[in-house]
């Protein structure tokens, strides 16, 4: 037997986000009660430190380890360090939220902690079986958090349906595995992609296997027509937990995609690229309708996160480097605006009172008038009105399918955006032009949080002024 | 037919009569002990697979373990079954047309044609002393060793969120917890106090009562 | 065992009906001392309990009560099975049954002698006793729901969870020796502790050996662990409802698994068939000519009689100490000890059993 240690180097922040997770599992248990924020601080240090071991140990080249089911490249490095960076601003914005929702534990930390550990494992997956270990691992502690606020009956509605659904994508997915491992005889994603080049798999099988893994993404990402829990979820979810879902984990559900299709499958390109074009045309459609006639903010948001994942796909269905890489920078912008429009809801939210219809905002101007402007922003930049860096996301992911030959679907991408301005700017509408329920000013429940959301905000902005800083990032990482 | 072939056939059509009890039958603790056939009938064609290691796991993990607090959970809750069917028969014919319309295409695709007999090598099989528990470990620690450390990982956060959904520590004054720590570091001295009193002499009584 | 036998028959007889032959025969040689054991070691229990409560113990039935087993089988034979109403019949039936199948399928693979006197020599012998065992469980938890009884509803609950918590333990238990032999065959795992009574893995292992036992007599809900029976609470636990002959079957059943799990503690920590006075000078030569199983056969007795010790001399425990002393001691304690094994065998520390 001829076994070599694998080298430990590449994978050194996991083993430490996961040693240092363990070890706060335990600690929490200890010193919950006589520290009360205890664990918290030492979440986001655990966070820093991680953040700072993969800043510290970039690469640009791409290596593998555990033979072979272990990747760390460029792609990962800076994927890891935004779903870090974001982590960092939802458990701040969450803190707060938990205590006024009086269900604040120890354990939402820790599975933060483990979730994103999933995330991690997602992104740096390099054969089937990481991958759907990272997918569970990140789902199972995110189903936990949305049923943890045990009295309200809304909650645990979105968890079950959460949970129902995500065990029916996951045996979507699974099935979709195991045939694709029949069908190639691999798990590994570069030895499959070999196989699959080299004309040694039967084609109507492996297209068999296309249709379940993307039907189960697309489960998982809620692109129409698999989207029927995104809404619920999102709504039902504690804004805290909703928070979470909306950003993190769709950074890492990107990842999976590109893995899965443009290094294991990107020779069935022609089998999931209609797929893909229909599930975009429909996610765009249902994110610029629906979403006009809601009344909850959240909900809102949910149907527009739908339109945004179907102009995400609208980089991969061009099917080459540079559409990946737009595809990359819409997935990092998107989860950074979640970040800011879910943050200000959750941070303005108090004791029985969620602050999430958009009757709430009416009058913000004269309530909070900067909180006002960071919502603009925010909204702004959602729907992709210039100089916000939304802008520029939807400019890149449209150029390269242009570029690829559909313009056609350029030119509804393009419809949507237009239509869905509308929503946007009646949230906008609301919040300077209707007159207040209520005049009390409102403002988030400690004063560090109104700094750490303008920060946020007024980065959309910034980033919106030097777009390059963001694309290139894209860009460099992939092609 | 061959003894061994026989005992195969046998063995799947017990796994495939009770998988259909399984689905079919009314009490659900019924179920689940169908279930539990199914089980130890598939374990069984594992054996016959040469695959003693997950034939005898599948029945120490599954059928020991899991299926046992399954039917607590089962046995516990007072089901309505006839409420839990309702619309069964209504959606019937549609259920039926769309697992046929599913079994069809999946057999175009799945059929013998592509994963028959003759198109995939047979298995190499084993020799008797030839430890199928070893063959899977050693691939299990050494090349999968990631993989294997993170189903360790996703067990723990299964853990976690059983305990964190479930645990309901209630105030001293509802329920008494015990201590058992404490109990058992109790002694003697703790509980009760020796006290040295001086005896009470009788004293004698004064002459003056003695006369009345 | 029997190969030559199957041979012979299968120069007359078809194939598989040597085979069934054979088969059937193995396991009657198996059954019935396993049987007949179960029937005096009843017998036993009650003389050894008598004389530790200064009684007689029976001694109507037979020389000084000897053929006391008999007359309990017989009047249990000849007793009507009262059927509770609203029971569940099939299943009320198929319990007895769940539990006894089991306790004597389990038998298949331990060794009663060097040069493989074994039914069945497979490699996975350890695993094919733990699965098979767990089995058993069934035949409680069915008995208890199938007899539309409280008591004995309760008393399937405390003895299934019970059963399954201590099977953890003892599953942990069991992996350090099969760590330390490298092999799961039951055969092997008794070779690998040659050499003198210190190289048995009950020293080696020494709280492994405790939790083991400790868990065997938890799994066979024996006193001081059996609130599944529970007198004075729950009446008789899950098979109060039963009588005649399926209460009986129950009661070998329990039986057969006290034996069973005195066999395994022997096979796995007490060195098996192998002779105590291995490697010392004088003794070893003079012992030479006892047969292997008549020392296994010493050990499991010795075992037998720790059972019925314990349940004369230990008051019963509550049962949330029960669950404690699983959960949170005994597997703590024998995952702490795999991980200590594990270092031991990777420095090859293994001081004692090389």
């Amino acid at each position: 037997m001829n076994f070599v240690i694998p080298s430990f180097t590449p994978a050194i922040p996991e083993i430490v986000l996961l040693t240092l997770t363990s070890l706060l599992l335990v600690a929490d248990t200890m010193w919950s009660k006589r520290y009360e924020f205890a664990t918290y601080y030492a979440t986001q240090v655990i966070l820093v430190i991680v953040g700072a071991l993969i800043l510290t140990s970039f690469t640009t080249e791409t290596v593998t380890t555990f033979d072979g089911s272990f990747v760390r490249d460029a792609f990962a490095d800076i994927l890891k360090l935004a779903i870090v960076v974001i982590s960092l601003g939802l458990f701040l914005f969450s803190k707060e939220y938990l205590l006024q929702a009086k269900f604040y534990r120890g354990e939402y930390f820790t599975l933060g902690l483990f979730s994103v550990l999933g995330m991690f494992v997602m992104v740096s997956a390099h054969n089937l079986i990481t991958l759907y270990l990272g997918l569970e691992i990140m789902s199972l502690a995110i189903y936990t958090m949305v049923a943890m606020r045990k009295d309200h009956s809304a909650a645990l509605e979105a968890a079950l349906k959460y949970f129902v659904l995500g065990a029916l994508a996951t045996g979507m997915l699974l099935y979709g595995f195991s045939m694709l491992y029949g069908a190639t005889g691999q798990v590994a994603f570069d030895a499959m992609a070999a196989v699959i080049d080299a004309g040694e798999v039967d084609h109507v099988v492996l297209s068999f296997a296309v249709v379940f893994i993307v039907i189960g993404l697309a489960f998982k990402l809620g692109a129409v027509p698999f989207h029927m829990w995104v809404p619920d979820v999102y709504h039902g979810a504690p804004t805290a937990v909703t928070l979470f879902i909306g950003t993190a984990p769709k950074i890492a559900a990107f990842a999976i995609l590109y893995r899965l299709l443009a290094e294991a499958l990107p020779g069935a390109v022609m089998d999931w690229q209609p797929l893909l074009v229909i599930l975009s045309v429909l996610s765009l459609l249902v994110g610029a309708l629906v979403p006009i006639v809601q009344n909850n903010l959240k909900r809102l948001l949910a149907y527009s996160g739908i339109g945004h994942i179907g102009f995400l796909m609208l980089g991969l269905i061009a099917a080459n480097p540079d559409g990946y890489a737009s595809a990359m920078v819409y997935t990092l912008i998107y989860a950074f605006m979640g970040l800011a429009a879910f943050g200000l809801i959750t941070v303005l939210a108090r004791t029985g009172h969620e602050f999430d219809r958009v009757d709430d905002f009416k009058g913000m101007n004269q309530r909070n008038p900067w909180l006002a402007l960071m919502m603009l922003f925010v909204m702004f930049s959602m729907a992709g009105i210039p100089p916000f860096i939304g802008f520029y996301a939807k400019v890149v992911v449209i150029e390269e399918v242009v570029q690829a030959g559909f313009v056609w679907l350029a030119v509804l991408a393009v419809v949507s955006a237009v239509i869905s301005a509308f929503y946007y700017l009646r949230v906008v509408k609301v919040m300077y032009f209707d007159a207040p329920q209520d005049t009390m000013k409102v403002e988030p429940v400690a004063r560090h949080l109104t700094w750490a959301i303008s920060l946020v905000a007024v980065a959309l902005l910034v980033f919106g002024l030097f777009p390059s800083w963001v694309i290139d990032l894209g860009y460099h990482s992939l092609s | 037919m061959t003894f061994l072939q026989f005992i195969f056939y046998l063995l799947a059509a017990i796994a495939v009569i009770a998988g259909l009890k399984m689905i079919s039958v009314k009490n659900p603790v019924q179920a689940a002990l169908w279930l539990v056939l199914a089980f130890i009938s598939t374990a069984g064609i594992w054996l016959i697979a040469q695959a003693e290691f997950l034939g005898l796991a599948l029945i120490l993990v599954y059928v020991g373990a899991v299926m046992v607090l399954f039917l607590f959970v089962v046995m516990m809750l007072d089901i309505n079954v006839a409420q839990f069917k309702e619309g069964f028969t209504r959606y019937l014919p549609l259920g039926v047309l769309t697992a046929a319309a599913i079994f069809a295409l999946m057999y175009l695709v799945l059929g013998p044609q592509r994963f028959g007999l003759e198109q995939v090598t047979p298995p190499k099989s084993l020799a008797e002393a030839e430890s199928n528990t070893l063959a899977l470990a050693i691939p299990l620690y050494t090349e999968h060793v990631y993989a294997f450390i993170l189903a360790a990982v996703l067990l723990l956060v299964g853990i976690v969120a059983a305990i964190t959904l479930t645990l309901r520590r209630r105030p001293n004054t509802e329920v008494l917890y015990q201590d058992i720590d404490q109990q058992i570091k109790t002694r003697a001295e703790d509980r009760f106090e020796m006290v040295k009193m001086p005896p009470t002499v009788e004293q004698p009584l004064p002459e003056k009562e003695k006369e009345e | 065992m029997f190969d030559s036998l199957q041979a012979w028959l299968s120069t007359f007889l078809f194939d598989w009906l040597a085979v069934v032959i054979t088969l059937l025969i193995q396991a009657v040689v198996v059954i019935l001392p396993v049987m007949l054991a179960v029937a005096w070691l009843t017998f036993a229990e009650r003389k050894v309990i008598g004389y530790m409560q200064l009684r007689m113990g029976p001694n109507r039935v037979g020389p000084k009560g000897w053929l006391q087993p008999i007359a309990d089988a017989l009047k249990l034979m000849f007793k009507e099975i009262v059927r509770p109403t609203e029971s569940n019949f099939y299943l009320f039936v198929v319990a007895p049954i769940l539990t006894i199948a089991p306790a004597v399928a389990a038998w298949a693979v331990i060794p009663f002698d060097e040069n493989g006197v074994v039914v069945a020599d497979i490699n996975a012998g350890v695993l094919y006793v733990l699965a098979v065992t767990s089995i058993i469980v069934y035949g409680v938890i069915i008995s208890g729901w199938a007899s539309n009884s409280k008591y004995a509803f309760l008393g399937a609950m405390r003895a299934s969870a019970q059963k399954i918590s201590y099977e953890i333990a003892m599953g942990f238990a069991l992996v350090t020796v099969l760590m330390v032999a490298g092999s799961m065959n039951l055969t092997e795992i008794v070779e690998g502790q040659k050499g003198s009574l210190l190289h048995w893995y009950w020293l080696p292992l020494l709280p492994m050996f405790a939790v083991y036992f400790i868990s065997g007599l938890a799994e066979t809900n024996r006193a001081p662990f059996d609130v599944a029976e529970g007198e004075s609470e729950i009446v008789a636990g899950f098979h109060v409802e039963y009588s005649g002959m399926a209460f009986a079957v129950f009661f070998l059943a329990e039986y057969a698994m006290m034996i069973l799990i005195s066999f395994m503690t022997a096979v796995m920590f007490l060195g098996g068939w192998l002779s105590p006075f291995e490697g010392i000078p004088g003794l070893e030569p003079m012992f030479a000519w006892v047969p292997g199983f008549i020392w296994l056969f010493a050990k499991v007795a010795v075992l037998l009689f720790l059972f019925l010790w314990f349940r004369a001399t230990f008051p019963r425990y509550r049962y949330d100490q029960i669950m404690r002393l699983g959960w949170k001691v005994l597997i703590p304690v024998t995952i702490v000890w795999v991980f200590a094994v594990g270092v031991m065998e990777y420095a090859q520390l293994g001081l004692w059993f090389d």
